[in-house]
């Protein structure tokens, strides 16, 4: 492990008050990029404003595509990025919906798009609030996705997000997800660090032999039988699975380059190490419940927290270690799976199959929380946790979900 | 515990519901004795282009677990007959969801059956046919192809003189009798059309195939490549641009050296390269870029690149210089200008003797205008063309003069 040097650092960044949004932008300032695509949605709007002023401040040169709507926006950055330009495009909600066919083509593309996907709840009915659902729509295709939880994490992964899609290795579409109006529309205290850091931590982006280029005569997305569709996906697989690497690869020089980030690309362990109960969380789900978490164990709980990072790849062997010692596990999804095992939502059913093959199954609830942008308040945590508390006692899991914060 | 597996090759679109027809027909004919089967397009096929070679099966068993075995696939690993409608298929087959050039009897088993509407005799016939390793049975119907078009469906008995045949070559599967009671009940039925198949079941006619016999051209063969193989990201390297002929003059596009298309033709051009003009139309029109430019301008039609539109033909300002002649008079995609160049006397004498055959000329893969079809009926008569009419009276026949 690389050792982290804070202090010198820190002195060269730069302290904004901005938000998640305003953030990523910063990102995309320092990461150049070239084309961006732009159509409003709410709460992803914000992001294209923040990028628009800096292409009207000069801050950053870049074409910027006000599309006919997202299909088109996500098709011309496609097209873009194979012609090797850096590229960023995002969404909401349906508006995601809208562009799923691009969405669809990229990753078998290999083009390493980056996304941020500011999440709504898809409608009906028509709201702003965050679900996770529309990101997670893209989870078996081929899309990297992360989720983050501060305005600092946005800028980190937005850096990071470009130099593991633009990796040879990897060539992979990613989508970040900030959760609508928590972090897309929250300003925070935020570290800027200086272009020269960013430039020695991202290098050029370079296509290869798959540039679309006349001098690189080439044919891209040919029509297929069967002969070669199976052997296509094989590739798709083996690029996620070196992007494991990869990723932990771009934490590391990004912790020896810009002395901050976590040791632990994959998920923050809060108070986990000891934990008896640890709750399992995307998002800024993580701010109430590590409130909760501080108070409990004022108390004497041993209640601890995963957040995770990263969904795809999705980190299911540090995970079964890291849920070893639990007594209890508590996911809590701000998504729903109609119809899924157990009617859980989408984490807690990956969570479930990545233990299957571990020694040591603890008990694992699941529950639903915070659905449409509803607040998730601590006695929602709190109510979680005593659940997971009596699992622990007993030993055993209840076949259930439980809906948290809902009127009943 | 047995099946019958028979597969159709034809002509796509042109051909489509006849092939439909036939493979129904199979399946249906077997019913009548307790049989279980399935009939199929092949999936790859579809949708289908004017013309290129596309397949039909029908797969007949004794019990419903058997048939399975031959279930949830595009097509057999092998058939006990293989059905082509149109002769100049006998070059070989490739179809556009490209699986490389296939010989018409590669999936014929080892002493199964070609059976083919024919007017060619056995052995023209089989200077086009490949070499097989195993022996097997060439019968033919003798025919001319039954095309008709999209819209347009050719009544000349072609499907139930199939019928009729498959009843003397797999009895044990389809008696004629069957075949004739399956073939009153279809919608398209009729008495006539019993008659018909009732007279093919007489007249096909069979001969043994030895596997020394056929064409001897070993048709390309290719591995597929391992997934790690492949290039990323969907993508393969784009053809390259061409060169000129020789010496610095004409030019000739690079072509994709693995997708010949020509099995896709019925008619190829021939070109009269004294009468040219240089007018550059067949080179614009083509939409294959099947003509390469030759040195001293004229233009000379790649045969192994056309598909036989007859476009060039069509826009053709001089008289006799492209004319379209039935792709079963040539035994080659060989090059018509050098051989013009070797010997132009002697070309003169061959294109002429190729144009002046009116029995391959007048032959069309499709209807251009409106009541064609009745026009081609009529002049097939009025050329002899006993075949295909007389003695098997199609729906029109009333209306026919024999």
């Amino acid at each position: 492990m690389a050792t982290v040097t804070t202090t010198k650092a820190a002195s060269e960044d730069k302290e904004l008050l901005i938000s998640g949004s305003e953030a990523v932008a910063e990102s995309l300032t320092l990461a150049d990029i070239d084309v961006v695509t732009a159509y409003p949605i709410r709460p992803y709007d914000t992001v294209m404003q923040a990028i628009a002023k800096k292409i009207a401040n000069g801050q950053l040169v870049a074409e910027y595509i006000v599309a006919e709507g997202e299909h088109s926006q996500f098709e011309i950055v496609k097209h873009a990025s194979t012609v090797g330009a850096r590229v960023f495009c995002g969404s909401s909600g349906v508006g995601w919906m809208y562009a799923m066919e691009c969405l669809v083509v990229t990753p078998p593309l290999r083009v390493p798009m980056v996304c941020l996907v500011g999440n709504r709840a898809l409608d009906d009915p028509g709201a702003f609030g965050v679900e996770h659902n529309d990101a997670l729509v893209v989870r078996d295709l081929g899309w990297m996705l992360c989720w983050i939880d501060t305005s600092q994490e946005a800028l980190d992964t937005t850096l990071i997000a470009y130099r593991v899609a633009e990796d040879r290795r990897i060539f992979l579409p990613l989508a970040i997800s900030a959760d609508g109006a928590f972090l897309t529309h929250s300003q925070a205290i935020t570290m800027v660090p200086p272009k020269e850091k960013v430039d020695r931590f991202l290098p050029r982006y370079d296509r290869g032999d798959l540039l679309l280029h006349p001098d690189n005569p080439i044919t891209v997305a040919p029509q297929a039988n069967e002969d070669w569709v199976i052997e296509i996906r094989r590739q798709n697989d083996e690029a996620m699975k070196r992007a494991v690497g990869v990723i932990e690869e771009a934490y590391a020089d990004f912790r020896r380059i810009f002395g901050r980030g976590p040791e632990n690309p994959w998920f923050e362990e809060y108070m986990a190490d000891d934990a008896e109960v640890i709750l399992i969380g995307m998002g800024t789900i993580s701010l109430p419940i590590k409130v909760a978490i501080r108070e409990m164990r004022a108390k004497g709980k041993k209640v601890g927290l995963i957040r995770l990072r990263w969904f795809r790849p999705f980190p299911f062997e540090r995970l079964v270690k890291a849920l070893s010692g639990a007594k209890a596990i508590g996911v809590i999804d701000r998504d729903y799976s109609f119809g899924s095992p157990f009617h859980s939502g989408v984490v807690a059913n990956e969570i479930r199959a990545s233990l299957y093959n571990a020694d040591k199954r603890p008990p694992l609830l699941s529950f639903i929380c915070g659905l449409g942008g509803r607040e998730v308040t601590l006695e929602d945590v709190n109510k979680a946790v005593d659940m997971c508390d009596a699992a622990a006692r007993s030993g055993k899991s209840d076949a259930k979900t439980h809906w948290l914060g809902v009127r009943e | 515990m047995s099946a019958l597996i028979c597969e159709v090759v034809y002509r796509g679109i042109f051909q489509k519901n006849l092939a439909a027809r036939i493979v129904r027909g199979i399946v249906l004919s077997a019913r009548k004795s307790e049989r279980w089967g399935i009939a199929f397009g092949r999936y790859g096929d579809s949708p289908q282009r004017n013309g290129i070679p596309a397949k039909d099966f029908a797969i007949v068993a004794d019990t419903k677990e058997e048939l399975e075995q031959n279930m949830a696939r595009y097509e057999p690993k092998h058939v006990d007959v293989t059905i082509c409608v149109d002769d100049t298929l006998s070059k070989g087959v490739e179809s556009w969801a490209w699986y490389g050039l296939q010989p018409i009897n590669r999936l014929t088993v080892p002493n199964g059956t070609v059976l083919m509407t024919s007017l060619q005799p056995f052995d023209a016939l089989l200077k086009d046919i490949h070499k097989k390793d195993a022996p097997y049975k060439l019968s033919l119907i003798r025919a001319k192809a039954s095309f008709s078009g999209l819209w347009v469906y050719k009544e000349d008995h072609t499907e139930v003189r199939i019928l009729g045949a498959l009843a003397k070559i797999a009895p044990s599967f389809l008696t004629l009798d069957a075949v004739a009671e399956a073939i009153k009940e279809m919608e398209w039925g009729s008495e006539l059309k019993v008659a018909s198949a009732r007279k093919a079941f007489d007249r096909m006619e069979t001969r043994e195939v030895k596997i020394t016999e056929g064409n001897p051209e070993v048709p390309y063969a290719f591995q597929m490549p391992k997934w790690w193989e492949m290039r990323e990201g969907v993508t393969i390297p784009a053809i390259p641009i061409g060169k000129p002929k020789e010496g610095g003059q004409g030019y000739v596009p690079e072509r994709n050296p693995y997708f010949k298309k020509f099995s896709t033709r019925t008619m190829r051009p021939v070109i009269d390269f004294d009468t040219c003009v240089k007018c550059n139309l067949c080179w614009i029109a083509c939409p294959d870029s099947v003509f390469d430019v030759m040195p001293d301008g004229t233009f000379d039609a790649n045969m192994e690149a056309c598909c036989g539109c007859g476009v060039c033909e069509a826009v053709c300002p001089v008289e006799d210089c492209i004319t379209m002649v039935n792709e079963s008079a040539f035994d080659d995609n060989a090059s018509q200008w050098e051989a013009w160049r070797k010997d132009k006397a002697g070309y003169k004498t061959w294109l002429g003797a190729k144009i002046g055959d009116k029995k391959t000329t007048v032959r069309s893969h499709g209807f251009r205008f409106r009541g064609q079809y009745d026009e081609e009926i009529k002049h097939d008569l009025d050329s002899g063309g006993v075949e295909i009419t007389a003695g098997i009276p199609g729906e029109n026949a009333d209306r026919k003069t024999v």
